[in-house]
């Protein structure tokens, strides 16, 4: 039993709560509650009226077991009828029920805001202000309807109670926070902000924060209050410590008066009075001088009270900007609160002083504490301050000091928590560019991060690192020789591999001179990494191999070599057996002319915003990227920094190339061959057709060779602007599907690209991309024999009703398949509503005068026309509930045929389709999802959650869509994954 | 203000006020993760931490954890102090306020708490004027639990 029962003796509900105390499992706890439960259930059904103290005693153990995590249905019709009591203590439970329980059930919303308009009305200011509460705690929308109108009214009657006026103000603050469409201005507006001069401290301080959101969103109808607000404060600043009677707080006056009026300022610029600004900036004054005063209490509550002024005080001096002196007074207080012993003040210093370093009158005052912020990143014991440690080096960074805060940050950096490592990572790379003076440290920084932490060094690092290298060419010799010594290092990563890569191919020549460096040296430096690369990296390394031919032309031999070997030229990489065919074909063909114009030198890059820049204002939200966006401090930042300018000597020559052929009108935006990744590659090469993604140009050399390759059977923008009707042989003109044609096709639910099939005469690679309803196919033809192939001729067939769910456009492709050549087919998709079953490819051929064919089933799922839909959990379970028919969801468990990898089964979720949503399920190991599938007819909404068993190696998959047929199909396409 | 959590060593939740429209769930996951996020923290570390857009502002009063969810704008040392006044005001109610009084009189709690605090903003910073309302219902109280109830009625440990 409790200690203390204050007031009432609820005695029943005591002896519950110590029933559930003494429980000794959680199974016993649940059986407990189950008992109770269905004793008040009886109770509440029973024929037996039940008293006030009964109803009340019940609806109370209810809440207390809705508070212990448990779901309550029931018990809101008796909490209701408490409502409308005209016992106090009654009607305070059922309100408390109400507030924590909101229920949206029309019905009862309805009651509920008739038993709050009686309380309203009843003039008795005990009952007045809970029905205030009530208000103020739901705060929705249907109660913003009912009340929003009444409340002004309460708030400015002159004979409201205090006490109720305060309960209004907060109470419609909620109200205006939540549906501001709700609140009618009008006469009272004037009314409330004259509130500021009542006599009554608590009514002041609730009317405040009322006033404070209202100036925000209207701050011209309410800038009397600055005067009002700037009095108020005046007064109690000027008070003596024990003035204010119960609203001193240890010593300081109003404090959280204070801090409110100094936030309502900080909703305008400086007073434009000069009285009123004297005033204020006298008020501000005394806070900075009392900060100076010893503590009149040794308790933390009094400087903390205190130093919560002064902090407000000082967000409202960096907020008008206007005043040097206050801001560095500012400075310099919080400098001593950076080597106080309080954590707290330490961080808060840190954090202050951030914004203070943005303001051109305070930011050398900022400086001086370098030392001292250098310190607290390498002593704070506390990660959370050692984070406000490296955000204020960060504002604090200017040409004088960048050198040293970036090595100290990159010192930092070894041992920083992963949390953090990325932004670090960002920061230093940006402040590396901004203030660079000579470009050999900016390359020797970037160089140093991918050492240290390559792993979080994103792309937007290393492709930055490239832009401004390929941009200036007073660096690019030094830039080539640091990659190469950086390469030599044993274990080195993967992205000083691209980088290195990349630089080399371009400028790699600039240390050729040397015998250490020479071609063959670079060469081989490079393709001793090769092989423990993933496949963008290397696809971009073979980009350089085809640059060192034109470069360095002894090589050539050497590199034709590696292109020729079979691990590349039959690389099961679509990508990169291409560019293996091509590059090899290109080197063998072209002139030295030809390959010297294709293969030149890339053009400097547009300028644009550093995109690193950019993902650090996505992660941290806008501002964050303030330090450099104003260059107002730092006037000697002129634009040599402001980013790469093309230099006088590369801006000339847009590549040559582009005019030679013919291609384009303009150069390229060009973008480092890596990035236009793998996938998209033949696309942009191909077409812009509907289903083509919009991705970074290609380079000159990727177009060219479009053209030059021989394979390329005629124009693909013909093909796409006429497109044959597919010459569909009947479906007993063709076999029925190779047995293995099914798990062929599972292989492509989850992906686009790869190689269907393969046997001893013939290779097939697919490669397809799908957008909305539409898709696109590439199919490839590889003879693997030696002997030409005849009479070639691959259809695509459409089973049963298939032809009036998809239409499937393909063209000819040439009859002739030489030996080790290769045809590619382009196929048209257009999905026309649901589907099941996929269309059949067949092929057919001669090969050596033997008739050849074979089926397949060509890997177009209904899945492939997902789009994925991101949503937050709230409209997921929305939706969820509204496909609740047990028609509309299908569910399998099963197995795991595969090592349950949380990060593969994620890549195949997104691969499926759908939208992966996070933070949706309560359990984080499950997965969810969502996606609309598009037709020409219909769009089928899917939501799919898969839960993984690791214990049982299990999985329980779910999907439920708008039509039955989809959620079951899908659901098997799916549970085969994984 | 968007929450205030209390919640003991254990990471037993005992007092939840949100002062944003959330689900159940959403709530529920904010606690799980706050409250893991809280108790993993060691005693001499600063009382303020960066928690999704959110700063969180927590101290521990002997068993219980008092956990408050800030914007942005909003200033720390006060929150800490909105801490100390609500302990305060519970201290002064229950007299030397213990867990166990939260546990078995939560619904006094709350109210103290909503005189204090509404729609996440300081209503009431006087200990007086908040007792006083409270006081006033105990008073209402007693006399209907007197005429109905006399025998269930415990008594109060210290008269105001």
């Amino acid at each position: 039993m409790p200690a203390v029962s204050k007031g009432d003796g609820m005695r029943g509900l005591a002896v519950f709560i110590s029933d559930i105390r003494n429980c000794k499992s959680k199974e016993a706890e649940i059986k407990r509650i189950n008992k109770e439960l269905a004793n008040i259930r009886s109770k509440f059904k029973g024929d037996k009226a039940l008293d006030g103290y009964s109803k009340k005693k019940y609806v109370c153990k209810l809440l207390f077991i809705f508070l212990l995590g448990h779901d309550i249905d029931f018990g809101h019709m008796e909490a209701v009828n408490l409502l409308s009591s005209n016992k106090y203590t009654e009607k305070q439970i059922g309100y408390l029920f109400i507030s924590v329980l909101v229920n949206s059930n029309s019905e009862l919303i309805r009651l509920i805001n008739n038993a709050i308009k009686n309380d309203l009305a009843s003039r008795n200011p005990t009952f007045m202000c809970l029905a205030l509460h009530c208000i103020a705690n739901v705060g929705s929308r249907e109660m913003g309807e009912a009340f929003a109108a009444d409340i002004p009214r309460i708030l400015v009657a002159g004979d409201s109670m205090d006490s109720v006026k305060q309960s209004a103000a907060l109470c419609l603050l909620r109200l205006y926070k939540a549906s501001p469409d709700l609140v009618p201005m009008g006469e009272w507006t004037a009314r409330v902000v004259h509130l500021l001069n009542d006599q009554h401290m608590g009514v002041v301080t609730a009317a405040v924060s009322l006033i404070t959101c209202l100036c925000k969103k209207n701050p011209d109808d309410f800038k009397t209050c600055i005067s009002l607000a700037v009095s108020r404060l005046s007064r109690i600043v000027s008070s003596a410590s024990t003035d204010l009677q119960d609203y001193t707080y240890y010593f300081v006056p109003a404090p959280w008066l204070s801090v409110k009026l100094l936030r309502l300022l900080q909703c305008y610029p400086p007073p434009e009075d000069a009285a009123v600004k004297g005033r204020l900036v006298e008020c501000l004054e005394t806070v900075l001088n009392k900060a100076q005063e010893p503590p009149k209490s040794k308790k933390v509550q009094h400087s903390n009270a205190k130093n919560a002024i002064l902090f407000e005080t000082i967000s409202l001096i960096i907020h008008y900007d206007s005043e040097p002196n206050l801001l560095v007074r500012a400075c310099n207080q919080l400098g001593q609160f950076l080597q106080h012993r309080e954590t707290n003040l330490r961080y808060l210093a840190l954090e202050s002083m951030c914004t203070l370093a943005s303001s051109e009158f305070s930011h050398e005052a900022v400086k001086t504490h370098i030392d001292t912020v250098i310190n607290a990143l390498k002593t704070e014991r506390d990660v959370s301050v050692r984070q406000r440690a490296a955000d204020l080096l960060y504002a604090m960074c200017d040409r004088s000091n960048a050198k040293q805060i970036v090595s100290e940050m990159l010192r930092y950096l070894e041992t920083a928590d992963y949390a953090i490592r990325e932004e670090i990572v960002l920061k230093v790379a940006i402040l590396a560019e901004k203030y660079a003076v000579d470009y050999s440290w900016y390359v020797d920084t970037i160089l140093n991060l991918i050492r240290i932490a390559g792993d979080y060094v994103s792309e937007e690092v290393w492709y930055r690192v490239l832009q401004i290298v390929t941009n200036r060419d007073d660096v690019q010799g030094y830039a080539a020789k640091t990659v190469f010594e950086a390469l030599q290092a044993p274990a080195c990563h993967e992205n000083m591999v691209k980088v290195g890569g990349y630089i080399l191919g371009e400028f790699g020549n600039l240390i050729a001179g040397d015998p250490r460096s020479s071609p063959p040296v670079q060469f081989s430096l490079l393709h001793s990494k090769f092989h423990l690369c993933s496949v963008a990296t290397r696809a971009l390394l073979l980009s350089t191999y085809i640059k060192f031919i034109n470069l360095f032309p002894e090589t050539k031999a050497t590199i034709q070599g590696v292109l020729r070997a079979g691990s590349q030229l039959r690389n099961a990489d679509v990508e990169l057996q291409q560019r293996a065919v091509e590059y090899l074909t290109l080197s063998s063909v072209a002139s030295t002319d030809v390959l010297a114009t294709v293969l030149e030198e890339m053009p400097p890059f547009p300028e644009r915003e550093s995109s690193i820049l950019a993902k650090l204002k996505r992660k941290k939200g806008p501002g964050a990227g303030s330090a450099l966006d104003d260059g107002r401090r730092d006037p000697s930042s002129n634009d040599v920094n402001g980013g790469v300018e093309p230099t006088p000597s590369t801006v000339s020559t847009p590549s040559p190339s582009a005019d030679l052929l013919g291609l384009r009108a303009a150069p390229p935006p060009a973008a480092p061959p890596a990035t236009s990744g793998a996938g998209n590659l033949l696309v942009d090469v191909f077409s812009d057709g509907p289903a083509a993604q919009p991705s970074l140009g290609p380079t000159p050399e990727e177009a060219f060779l479009s053209e030059l390759e021989p394979p390329a059977p005629e124009s693909p923008m013909a093909l796409l602007a006429d497109p044959a009707p597919a010459a569909d042989p009947g479906p007993e003109d063709i076999g029925p599907p190779i047995p293995e044609a099914d798990e062929l096709l599972n292989k492509f639910v989850c992906k686009n690209n790869g190689v269907l099939f393969e046997n001893q005469l013939l290779q097939i690679g697919v490669k397809s991309e799908f957008r909305q309803n539409l898709g696109r196919m590439y199919l490839f033809y590889g003879n693997k024999t030696s002997v030409q192939f005849q009479n070639f001729s691959p259809t695509v067939v459409h089973p049963g009703d298939l032809q009036t769910q998809l239409a499937v456009q393909t063209k000819r492709v040439a009859a002739q398949v030489d030996g080790g050549a290769q045809v590619q087919q382009v196929l048209n998709i257009e999905c026309l509503r649901d589907f099941l079953t996929p269309p059949l490819l067949s092929v057919r051929f001669r090969y050596g005068g033997a008739p050849q064919s074979l089926t397949l089933k060509l890997p177009v799922t209904i899945n492939k026309f997902f789009q994925p839909t991101e949503m937050a959990a709230q409209d997921f379970f929305q939706r969820w509930k509204q496909l609740s028919l047990p028609q509309q969801e299908a569910q399998k468990i099963f197995k795991a045929n595969h090592p349950m990898d949380a990060e593969v089964t994620k890549a195949k979720l997104l691969g499926f389709g759908s939208a992966l949503l996070d933070n949706v399920d309560p359990n984080p190991e499950n997965f969810v999802g969502a996606g609309i599938i598009q037709t020409k007819a219909l769009q089928v909404g899917c939501l799919l959650r898969l839960e993984p068993n690791a214990q049982a190696q299990m999985y329980r998959l779910t999907l439920r869509t708008s039509k039955e047929p989809v959620s079951r199909h899908l659901c098997e396409l799916l549970a085969q994954q994984f | 203000m968007q929450f205030m959590l209390l919640f003991s060593r254990q990471g037993k939740l005992r007092l939840q006020k949100w002062y944003v429209p959330l689900s159940d769930k959403e709530k529920k996951k904010i606690t799980r993760e706050l409250v893991q996020t809280v108790l993993a923290r060691k005693p001499k570390m600063c009382s303020f931490l960066e928690w999704r857009d959110l700063k969180i502002v927590y101290k521990r009063y002997a068993s219980l954890y008092f956990c408050c969810a800030i914007e942005d704008q909003d200033n720390e040392l006060i929150t800490l102090e909105i801490i100390h006044r609500y302990v305060e005001l519970l201290d002064k109610y229950f007299g030397s306020v213990c867990e166990l009084d939260i546990i078995f009189n939560f619904e006094k709690a709350y109210f103290i708490l909503d005189e204090f605090l509404l729609g996440g903003e300081v209503q009431e910073t006087s200990k007086k004027n908040v007792l006083k309302a409270i006081e006033q219902a105990d008073l209402l109280q007693e006399k209907t639990e007197n005429m109905y109830h006399s025998k269930s009625f415990i008594g109060c440990k210290r008269a105001y």
